[in-house]
């Protein structure tokens, strides 16, 4: 040992203590905490496309040979999902069963063919299976009604004869069968797009015209004017539109009807079903890669693009995406300027002293209430006070059915705007607050009164606080469900709000919603099997949207953050 | 001894000597200014020479910045500050209600401690007070924009800039930029408020070479904490202390002749 001894600083120190000291210990919990917030959303999104993206592909069709209680029947079908049960519970249900250990592997099948079956799903206990098979040239068919169908096709008629037969001849003819089928389809889509087209846009015109007709006839009786021959003439031509519009409408349903489709089921019954209720054929066992990615594209975009079917569980979300969508927009719209001016007179006008405190402190206390109260204010105030109101006052003639008394879009957006007023008016008063004095004297010094600092200086450097506070509540308000089904929500809406009928936006429509869309194929369906996968889609769409709202105001205020670049990080 | 009206003598002897016809621009009478009820100006009495150089120095919170303010009605903006007594512009008291603020504004400038050019284009910040007035022609505009940046001594530096954020100028051509806004808008006044207290050397010659330029056609008012520099660019000074007006004069006098004890103290680093 030497005498000389190492300077202090030179000296290592060691030990927890100093690695707790070191501030060590905080970066990796700051570090962890950034971790699992990341993993939940990421865990989140996974779990939702994982399970609502598969829904699309084709899956296999699988047939089972089972082995019932007193026969043996056959199952076509796809398989779901499959878990293990105990023998208990399954006893508990009234099935014997045989497992050792006490639990059994089961099996869900979607087997379809619901007007046949019964139901759509069976599960089957793999105990019983005697034998699994992945059958060639069995077809799985979209139907406007009763769900899919799982069979093989025979052959096509039209109008009741036989047209081609595939059980005649070789495996070549099948082919030909099949390629006529889908002709056939491809066809009957088209017929079936025109009637749409038909039906909504010309026979919804002509219906919305003569209900105009007839209000203005109503009001002219309740105000005790005459009725002008003018307003007869008119309905007489409105009318003998329609019965063109309707023979038309007739002639493609005869069109439509005209094919129908012979199938064999899995338990060897014989079948013959309407083409036109056919939306789409596949054979998915004898698809390869790409046509089933094909596939899969057709079914992602009839889900983002289409209406739904079968109390939606079926088809697509399109209008309540549009009217997510257009509720935000409608929202944004009403919310900004209420915000903004509320902000500005709190933050520019009143004075600060001690009743501005206390509406300050009463402003943020709104953003604490809880939606749904929002949701009865808004039926309360809205719809039954102003809504009632205004249909005494403006739409007598279509009393005593209500014209904007009753839920509707504009009291959506109205009520969700109150809802996030609070977010909009906090993030614009600190924006406000961010703007130094000194740019309001200097612009106040060169002769300007307030009045055009404000709106010359100091609201362009604080729109990216206004921005802030628009994405906050599109944020908030995309989300909420619980007072829209107060205040203009539907299941399912006949019309889109927005159509080609003057005035185009129809403010007064009731509408459809992704939120509410998921608690209603959630919870309210009568097929919750065939309904889950959905569930997930559409939570997986509304976030997906939530997001690309938000992402368009974000870009919005980076460029007038770019363009109002005095302040740091406003 | 008088602490208002001018030695005109005293300001002729000096090299530049002013026109004889050098007469009040703004004149001050029995001014008391009190913060939520916290005096800080009282009783101040003088007058502004016209197209003259006036320096305000003093010691921190002495109510120079205050009285400074009170020429074009800035302490309005400030909550709980009340003002009694007479600020006589052209034979109008500024602080009766009838008069127009902004008017008024227009025509007495304010350049600030920290420069504070708006988040616009050189340009636009040049035209704002323009616009506000409600000229909008692009090229009376041009005009008026070239020859106030020329004045400011910031033509040559800023010219292919224009359109260009204000914000991305130094500190010192930010400062030389408001007083280009400050001067576009014609006033008949510029008050400076030490608005070389945060640039470095170089810029604050130049600001103090561009007073000097601006004298011939503006009167102006400066305050600041420098005495060199008030030595430097003013005709007259005026030192205060504790929100009184200790002594006025030509700063030739003030600063080698001081007749009061406080001043001398003051500026030969004794105060304090």
């Amino acid at each position: 040992m030497t005498a000389e001894r190492e300077p202090l600083y030179l000296r290592r120190r060691q030990g927890f203590s100093h690695w707790v000291r070191s501030g060590e210990p905080m970066v990796w919990f700051n570090a962890g905490a950034v971790s699992f917030a990341l993993l939940a959303v990421f865990g989140l999104l996974w779990l939702l496309a994982w399970h609502g993206l598969g829904h699309f592909w084709p899956r296999e069709l699988l047939q089972f040979s089972v082995n019932s209680e007193t026969r043996q029947i056959t199952v076509l079908g796809e398989q779901v999902s499959s878990e293990r049960v105990s023998a208990e519970q399954l006893r508990g249900a009234g099935i014997a069963s045989q497992a050792e250990g006490g639990w059994e592997w089961r099996r869900l099948i979607k087997r379809g063919n619901r007007d046949f079956f019964g139901t759509d799903f069976i599960w089957l206990l793999d105990s019983r299976v005697l034998e699994v098979s992945r059958p060639s040239g069995v077809m799985r068919v979209e139907r406007l009604e009763w769900g899919n169908l799982y069979g093989r096709l025979l052959w096509l008629e039209q109008d009741g004869k036989v047209i081609t037969d595939a059980d005649a001849d070789a495996d070549a003819d099948a082919d030909g069968v099949w390629a006529l089928f889908q002709g056939l389809i491809a066809a009957n889509r088209s017929v079936r797009d025109e009637i749409r087209a038909l039906e909504r846009e010309e026979v919804g015109g002509i219906n919305f015209a003569m209900e105009r007709l007839r209000l203005r006839e109503r009001g002219l009786v309740l105000d005790g004017e005459p009725v002008p021959a003018e307003l007869a003439r008119q309905r007489a031509m409105l009318e003998s539109q329609y019965e063109g519009a309707r023979r038309r409408l007739l002639a493609l349903y005869q069109q439509s009807e005209r094919y129908s489709y012979r199938v064999r089921l899995a338990d060897g019954r014989e079948v013959t079903l309407p083409l036109g209720q056919v939306v789409r054929a596949i054979l998915p066992n004898d698809m390869g890669p790409l046509a089933k990615l094909n596939y899969y594209r057709l079914r992602l975009w009839e889900f983002l693009s289409d209406e739904p079917r079968e109390a939606n569980t079926e088809g697509g979300v399109y209008p309540a995406i549009f009217g997510t969508v257009l509720m935000v927009l409608l929202m944004s719209i009403i919310v900004t300027p209420f915000g903004v001016l509320a902000a500005v007179f709190l933050h520019e006008v009143a004075g600060q002293g001690r009743i501005t405190r206390v509406f300050r402190a009463a402003v943020n206390n709104l953003a604490g209430v809880p939606s749904i109260v929002y949701g009865i204010f808004g039926l309360g105030f809205f719809v039954y006070g102003v809504g009632g109101e205004m249909d005494r006052l403006f739409f007598p003639e279509a009393l005593p059915s209500p014209t904007y008394g009753t839920p509707g879009l504009m009291w959506a957006s109205l009520t969700l705007a109150l809802l996030t007023l609070p977010v909009v008016i906090v993030a614009t008063e600190e924006g406000l607050a961010r703007i130094p004095q000194s740019i309001r004297e200097g612009s106040l010094a060169l002769g300007a009164t307030r009045a055009e600092t404000l709106w010359r200086v100091v609201l362009p450097m604080a729109s990216p606080a206004m921005m802030t506070g628009v994405i906050l509540a599109v944020a908030r308000a995309a989300g909420e469900v619980a007072p829209l089904m107060l205040v203009g929500v539907v299941k399912l809406a006949p019309t889109l709000p927005l159509d080609g009928n003057f005035p185009y936006l129809h403010l007064e429509q009731k509408f459809m919603h992704l939120g509410f869309h998921i608690y209603d194929v959630g919870f309210q369906s009568p097929n919750i099997e065939a309904a889950r996968p959905l569930v997930y889609a559409t939570a997986l769409l509304l976030v997906l949207i939530i997001a690309l709202l938000n992402l368009a105001a974000v870009a919005l205020r980076n460029r007038l953050r770019e363009r109002y670049a005095a302040l740091d990080g406003s | 001894m008088s602490t208002h009206g001018f030695d005109l003598d005293a300001m002729n002897r000096r090299p530049w000597a002013p026109a004889p016809e050098a007469d009040v621009a703004l004149s001050v009478e029995r001014l008391n200014l009190s913060y939520s009820g916290k005096p800080a100006l009282r009783d101040i009495d003088l007058s502004i020479p016209r197209r003259r150089v006036t320096a305000f120095i003093g010691p921190s919170g002495c109510g120079k910045s205050s009285l400074l303010r009170c020429f074009n009605r800035m302490n309005d903006l400030v909550d709980g500050c009340v003002v009694s007594g007479r600020v006589m512009l052209e034979d109008t008291n500024i602080y009766l209600p009838t008069v127009d603020v902004s008017q008024l504004r227009r025509r007495v400038g304010m350049v600030f401690q920290k420069p504070n050019p708006f988040p616009m284009s050189v340009y636009e910040n040049v035209a704002y007070g323009l616009r506000i007035q409600g000229i909008n022609r692009r090229r009376h505009l041009d005009e008026i924009v070239e020859k106030s940046l020329r004045s400011a001594a910031l033509w040559d530096e800023v010219k292919d800039r224009l359109e260009d954020n204000a914000l991305g100028l130094s500190g010192g051509q930010q400062q030389r930029l408001v007083i280009a806004r400050t001067i576009a808008v014609e006033p008949e006044m510029v008050l400076l408020d030490e608005p070389a207290s945060s640039l470095d050397p170089i810029s604050t010659l130049k600001i103090e070479e561009l007073i000097y330029e601006l004298k011939s056609k503006y009167t102006i008012v400066i305050v600041t904490h420098n005495m060199q520099q008030a030595a430097r660019v003013s005709d007259m000074t005026a030192f205060m202390n504790l929100g009184r007006l200790v002594e006025y004069d030509s700063t030739d006098r003030l600063f080698t002749n001081p007749r009061q004890r406080q001043t001398e103290d003051y500026i030969t680093g004794r105060y304090g």
